[in-house]
């Protein structure tokens, strides 16, 4: 699913990775940890597409980050980011109607959606009127619309009480078993009892450390 | 392309009807523009003076400026670029989406101002209303060139300080051709050099935003 | 072949340009009407060609190669920088050279002529650009922005051109063809006229080439200067 060579990344000539290398199977759930700084959330959007290689090569569900098309890359991958991933002033509702239509997927898969993240009492609220928790599963929501083959999800735990985390790893553990690969970025190993990821330690924007 | 415009046009125009910053925001800091015209202008020249045309479309720059950077605000946050960037839009779609909505809004907005100009920079209201079809096409051609140039003064991120420079040395022939074009309406002359000047301006604009405007993207 | 034409360049720019002045200003003859102010005509026609036309021509045409897939480089992008650069300066002259030349006639320092209003607007267009590239840290996202702008100033410049030629116009017509001055151009003037074109082009591609040295010089700097933030990085790594 995913080939990093000496992957490096430079943004205004600062490197966020700087050299790395990585594989991950199709079908697998990994973590992603490190200190403040380690690249985490780079090595997500290298990923995702959504920032460029500056040098070394790379290959995200056959096709290459140097030469491919990256646009066609980012509408394969879901992206939960550690702000608010929505239109502030539209309604869960209306920025899943956006996200649906952007991607030619029928609308009617929107309430079954937000039943399952819990947010079927809050469909027609605007986004900011939300607490952290709740944008996190209405990020989730976003996500579970588009089933994506690649899920990308940047600290994801930041503002889960202890109800949100059993939510979010059950909701994880069907989407690995669906055959999706997952990949979370944290900043310590996942404690979960249900979930066995595989652990990639992050330092210098280079993978320092991997157990299974 | 097209489904992509009127998808991102239709969202932009939601928002603003749930922020109401048009309303609320922009519509007074441009009536306050026209009235602050009228002071300048000293008392005897505030009610009975020529000046009217040039001010109407001055005070729609500042208002373009302002709502340029409001159309980039929507998209402002990380997490929300990001998120949309995931859906992998057609960039000519967002263009002419993000263009379409600010044509829209400055529609509304110079429907209020000339109405403005009438009352209180005593413009005559034929004339002014023969002017309707050059203003509708300046202010495309002014939502047209702002949208490529809110994109590149940084999308959500830029410094808001960058966008005048870079806009309004583009914006003045619009100024000039919308100025000439409502005057020859209120007191006869020529019109159809500014015709071509305000055409030729707006199909540019639309030609190169659909062509580039992918080129402008963060990534 | 290329080497001498290089080592050439800055000697025969200053001979040439040396020869304009000599013969602007003491070998040909002061104009009957405008008396020795005439003298800038062997200045600011060639001036402004060059930054309205030389100058900016070529940091269009970079931009637009720098877009387009085939001929994406960098090269393209430190070429539109360095013209656009040099651009300022020529444009800056050419106003001043041409507010002087206006003084007498007009009455004032600045008049609301067309060529000199446009003028004015391309070089703020030429400063955006500049500022344009200072907001920028990232050098693909800036080369990108910097030459979709550039395009849109060329875009610009027909516009500019009428709107302002339209709205009014005050100038004389352009001096060597259509003269309606006394100022007749024919003879040892005509020569000097032609020599000052080449002077101030040379004097362009002088500057553009020390400029772009300077451009390549500090890249080198920024790859070094990448090469060990790149190190330090992968060190951090190693702990």
């Amino acid at each position: 699913m995913v080939t990093l060579r000496d992957a490096v990344v430079l943004v205004g000539g600062f490197p966020l990775l700087s050299g790395l290398n990585l594989e991950l199977e199709a079908g697998t759930l990994s973590v992603v940890t490190g200190a403040n700084g380690a690249g985490k959330t780079s090595l997500l959007r290298l990923i995702g597409g959504l920032v460029g290689l500056t040098s070394g090569s790379g290959r995200v569900s056959d096709i290459d980050l140097a030469t491919g098309d990256l646009r066609e890359l980012r509408r394969r991958v879901g992206w939960l980011g550690h702000e608010g991933s929505f239109y502030d002033d539209l309604s869960a509702n209306e920025n899943l109607a956006f996200a649906a239509k952007a991607l030619a997927r029928p609308t009617n898969e929107i309430a079954g959606v937000l039943d399952r993240v819990g947010l079927t009492s809050r469909a027609s609220m605007p986004a900011k009127l939300l607490s952290a928790g709740q944008r996190r599963r209405l990020g989730l929501a976003w996500i579970l619309l588009r089933r994506p083959a690649l899920w990308l999800l940047d600290e994801p735990y930041a503002s889960l009480d202890d109800e949100g985390r059993t939510f979010f790893d059950q909701l994880v553990g069907d989407v690995v078993e669906s055959g999706a690969t997952v990949l979370v970025s944290a900043h310590d190993p996942l404690r979960s009892s249900t979930l066995h990821p595989r652990t990639l330690t992050l330092a210098g924007g280079l993978v320092v450390g991997d157990r299974s | 392309m097209i489904r992509t415009a009127l998808l991102v046009a239709g969202k932009d125009l939601r928002i603003e009807r749930r922020s109401r910053v048009l309303l609320w925001q922009v519509l007074p800091f441009g009536v306050m523009g026209l009235v602050l015209s009228g002071l300048a202008l000293g008392p005897t020249h505030a009610g009975h003076s020529s000046a009217g045309p040039g001010l109407f479309y001055l005070v729609m720059l500042l208002v373009t400026l302002l709502m340029i950077n409001r159309s980039r605000v929507i998209e402002g946050s990380v997490g929300t670029r990001t998120s949309v960037a995931t859906l992998g839009l057609d960039p000519a779609g967002v263009f002419l989406g993000k263009a379409l909505a600010l044509a829209v809004e400055l529609w509304v907005t110079g429907a209020v101002l000339l109405a403005g100009a009438v009352l209180v920079l005593h413009t005559a209201l034929v004339g002014t209303l023969q002017a309707l079809p050059s203003v509708v096409v300046i202010l495309a051609a002014l939502a047209a060139a702002g949208t490529l140039y809110g994109a590149l003064s940084g999308g959500g991120q830029g410094p808001a300080t960058l966008l005048p420079v870079l806009s309004l040395p583009a914006f003045a022939p619009l100024l000039i051709a919308g100025e000439r074009s409502f005057s020859a309406s209120l007191h006869g002359g020529g019109l159809w050099q500014w015709w071509v000047i305000s055409i030729v301006a707006l199909a540019a604009y639309l030609a190169v935003g659909i062509l580039l405007y992918g080129v402008l993207e963060d990534s | 072949m290329k080497l001498l034409s290089q080592r050439l360049l800055g000697p025969v720019t200053l001979a040439l340009l040396g020869l304009t002045f000599w013969l602007g200003l003491w070998v040909t003859p002061p104009d009957k009407a405008q008396g020795n102010l005439a003298r800038l005509v062997y200045v600011h026609p060639a001036v402004a060609w060059v930054a309205l036309y030389v100058s900016f021509g070529t940091a269009t045409i970079a931009s637009a190669l720098y877009l387009w897939q085939r001929t994406r480089s960098m090269v393209m992008d430190r070429v539109a920088h360095c013209a656009m650069e040099v651009s300022v300066v020529f444009i800056l002259l050419t106003l001043i050279t041409g507010s002087i030349w206006g003084r007498p006639t007009w009455g004032v320092w600045w008049a609301w002529d067309a060529r000199l209003t446009s003028t004015a607007i391309l070089g703020v267009f030429a400063l955006a650009y500049l500022a344009l590239r200072r907001a920028n840290d990232d050098p693909d996202l800036r080369a990108r922005r910097a030459a979709v702008f550039a395009i849109l100033a060329a875009i610009n410049v027909p516009i500019i051109h009428f709107s302002v030629q339209w709205w009014k116009t005050l100038h004389q017509g352009a001096t060597v063809f259509t003269s309606n001055r006394q100022l007749l151009i024919h003879g040892l003037m005509a020569w000097t006229l032609l020599i000052s074109f080449l002077a101030f082009t040379l004097l362009f591609f002088w500057l553009l080439r020390a400029r772009y040295r300077l451009e390549v010089l500090r890249s080198e700097r920024y790859d070094v200067f990448v090469a060990e933030a790149l190190a330090q990085r992968r060190r951090e790594g190693v702990r």
